[in-house]
């Protein structure tokens, strides 16, 4: 069986700067990979080339066998789901028509929404604990209730592949957990996750590997506590931090800030 | 869960439909010369029986109503595909150049053309032609990494039409008197030239435009959002794009070419209808077709009959009614249709 995605030595280029060099590693069906890194390391450029938002200058990309380039958008959106940083609303659409908008890959271009529709939203919205803000304008929402209603619209999209970029950056740490969690049970299904994270601890629970970006490069990937030992972190975030085991065994990353 | 059903898109397209043809009823029933609303029926029902009451109703009344509902409905329309394609509500259908375009090869026909021996017959098509070739130019331009990014699009219309009017007031400064006042009611926006030509012109144009908007509803309201969430959400965008723009040409050119640039229409009627009936594009469309028709011929209603003796341009109207509407629109709603 093929991996949900794979790249295989891709390197990308923003005009004449090159911001990934050779990047390879797969991520399997079932499987939630942690993509960590410092502001500007690529985190976000990968993403963008995996679902072709921007082009790859060398190297293949491939989603279940199939090469990015050659699936066309409908196909690729009905295959991969994306949870952007945060998205600007410039019209008063309602956050049910916002979750909605997941089902478009999967309806005819003309039309309204069936009533399965209307229910796998309404499930997805239950799931996020935010039925409440179903008629709600996107005019009047928090920066951690947009963000659940992006994962919400990730869900009814009912993708195969799911890619999360800092999906929890403005959300409280019981939410967080929320989101982490549900991508834990689509994994559980057989849905595989590449989670954009800042935080460590967290993405330490949550995914079974973790990939450290530096400067476009991948410079060490495994698993949580391999990875993330005070050398690496020092090397690569210049971060001062002591790493314990926490209660349930997964590490824990406590940076000293001095003073 | 509130959402677009079926039957909301009827009722709401209905009701629109039936508001649009009243106020069709109401611009056929008024004007300078009083008549009973006997003889309107009579002329409209038996257009061969009909006398002088049927010339002014058939003749003058008709083709101007018919050109403004078709107009009105080209710039409303217009406005909402804009206003998503740069994911700003503060686009109108002049804000990419193409009205620009349209404006300035309309008057240089028109303040030129007589001295090559072209007649005012000429004027239409060449802001027609000035209009295609404004989109070719912006197309080229905005798009030359093979993208078509919304900014660029939005800086490059800008520069265009501020070019635009400059090459207008120059033109304008070495007309004659008489040519410099056909320049000025064309900026302004009139519907006095009306004629059954122009407004099946419109209405071919309007035919193509609006089904396109129409069928890509559904995508408009993914690229509101953003190029890339529409894309990760299955939106072919630099086709959708091309084919947005396209149709959004035709309109604005068509109607610009026949009424000269008409204000407010496509801003005001796009973010008055998203209060009332929401941002879904998909009824937004013919709702904003509609509703846009039925506001210009109540326009050219009030300039044709406000002064006695003497038609204003209705593009003055819809300045004087759109202006305060629309701050009193960003006062009282600002929460609800413009920004969080």
């Amino acid at each position: 069986m093929s991996a949900a995605l794979q790249l295989d030595g891709v390197s990308v280029a923003l005009g004449s700067r090159e911001v990934l060099r050779d990047v390879s590693f797969a991520v399997e069906p079932g499987e939630v990979i942690g993509l960590l890194g410092r502001n500007g390391s690529g985190k976000t450029t990968l993403l963008r080339a995996v679902t072709r938002s921007l082009a790859h200058r060398a190297g293949e990309i491939s989603l279940f066998g199939a090469a990015v380039g050659s699936l066309s958008r409908r196909v690729l959106a009905r295959r991969v789901a994306v949870v952007p940083q945060d998205l600007h609303v410039p019209f008063p659409f309602t956050v049910a028509e916002l979750v909605l908008m997941g089902r478009v890959p999967h309806q005819p271009l003309v039309g309204f929404e069936s009533a399965e529709d209307v229910e796998r939203a309404r499930t997805a919205l239950a799931r996020l604990g935010i039925e409440h803000l179903a008629d709600r304008s996107s005019f009047e929402l928090s920066g951690g209730e947009r963000q659940l209603v992006m994962v919400a619209r990730a869900l009814v999209q009912e993708p195969r592949l799911l890619l999360l970029d800092e999906p929890t950056a403005f959300l409280d740490l019981s939410h967080r957990t929320l989101v982490l969690r549900i991508v834990r049970e689509l994994a559980a299904a057989g849905c595989a996750a590449l989670v954009v994270s800042h935080d460590l601890t967290l993405a330490a629970r949550a995914c079974e590997r973790l990939l450290l970006l530096d400067d476009g490069v991948i410079q060490t990937a495994g698993h949580p506590r391999d990875v993330l030992s005070p050398p690496t972190l020092r090397r690569v975030f210049g971060l001062d931090a002591q790493v314990v085991e926490g209660p349930d065994g997964a590490p824990l990353v406590v940076p000293r800030i001095g003073g | 869960m509130k959402r677009l059903t079926r039957t909301r898109f009827v009722a709401t397209v209905v009701s629109l439909a039936l508001i649009a043809v009243l106020s069709a009823l109401i611009g056929l029933l008024t004007g300078p010369s009083a008549l009973a609303p006997g003889d309107v029926a009579g002329a409209l029902l038996d257009p061969a029986a009909s006398g002088p009451a049927g010339d002014i109703v058939l003749r003058i009344r008709l083709p101007r109503v018919l050109l403004a509902l078709l107009v009105g409905a080209s710039l409303a329309t217009s406005g909402v595909v804009f206003q998503a394609l740069l994911h700003n509500p503060l686009a109108d259908p002049y804000v990419l150049g193409i009205s620009g375009g349209a404006a300035l090869a309309g008057i240089a026909m028109l303040s030129l053309g007589t001295a090559v021996g072209f007649g005012a017959q000429a004027v239409p098509p060449a802001a027609f032609a000035g209009s295609a070739l404004a989109t070719l130019a912006l197309y080229a331009i905005a798009g030359a990494g093979g993208r078509v990014s919304p900014t660029s699009l939005l800086l490059t219309g800008v520069v265009f039409n501020a070019f635009a009017s400059a090459a207008i007031v120059f033109l304008a400064s070495i007309a004659g008197l008489a040519e410099g006042a056909r320049i000025f009611l064309w900026l302004i926006g009139n519907l006095s030239a009306a004629a059954f030509g122009s407004a099946w012109l419109v209405a071919s144009f309007l035919a193509i435009g609006f089904g396109v908007a129409l069928a890509l509803a559904r995508s408009l309201n993914l690229l509101a959002l953003g190029d890339e969430t529409a894309e990760h959400l299955g939106v072919a965008t630099e086709r959708h794009k091309r084919w947005l723009l396209a149709a959004t040409a035709l309109m604005v050119g068509a109607a610009v070419s026949v009424a000269g640039l008409v204000g407010f229409v496509g801003l005001i009627i796009p973010h008055l209808l998203r209060l009332v009936i929401g941002a879904d594009h998909r009824l937004l469309v013919p709702s904003a077709a509609l509703s846009g028709g039925a506001f210009l011929v109540i326009c050219d209603t009030v300039a044709r009959t406000a002064l006695a003796g003497r038609e204003l341009p209705v593009g003055a109207i819809t300045a004087i009614v759109g202006g305060p509407l629309f701050l009193w629109l960003l006062r009282s709603h600002q929460h609800r249709v413009f920004t969080p």
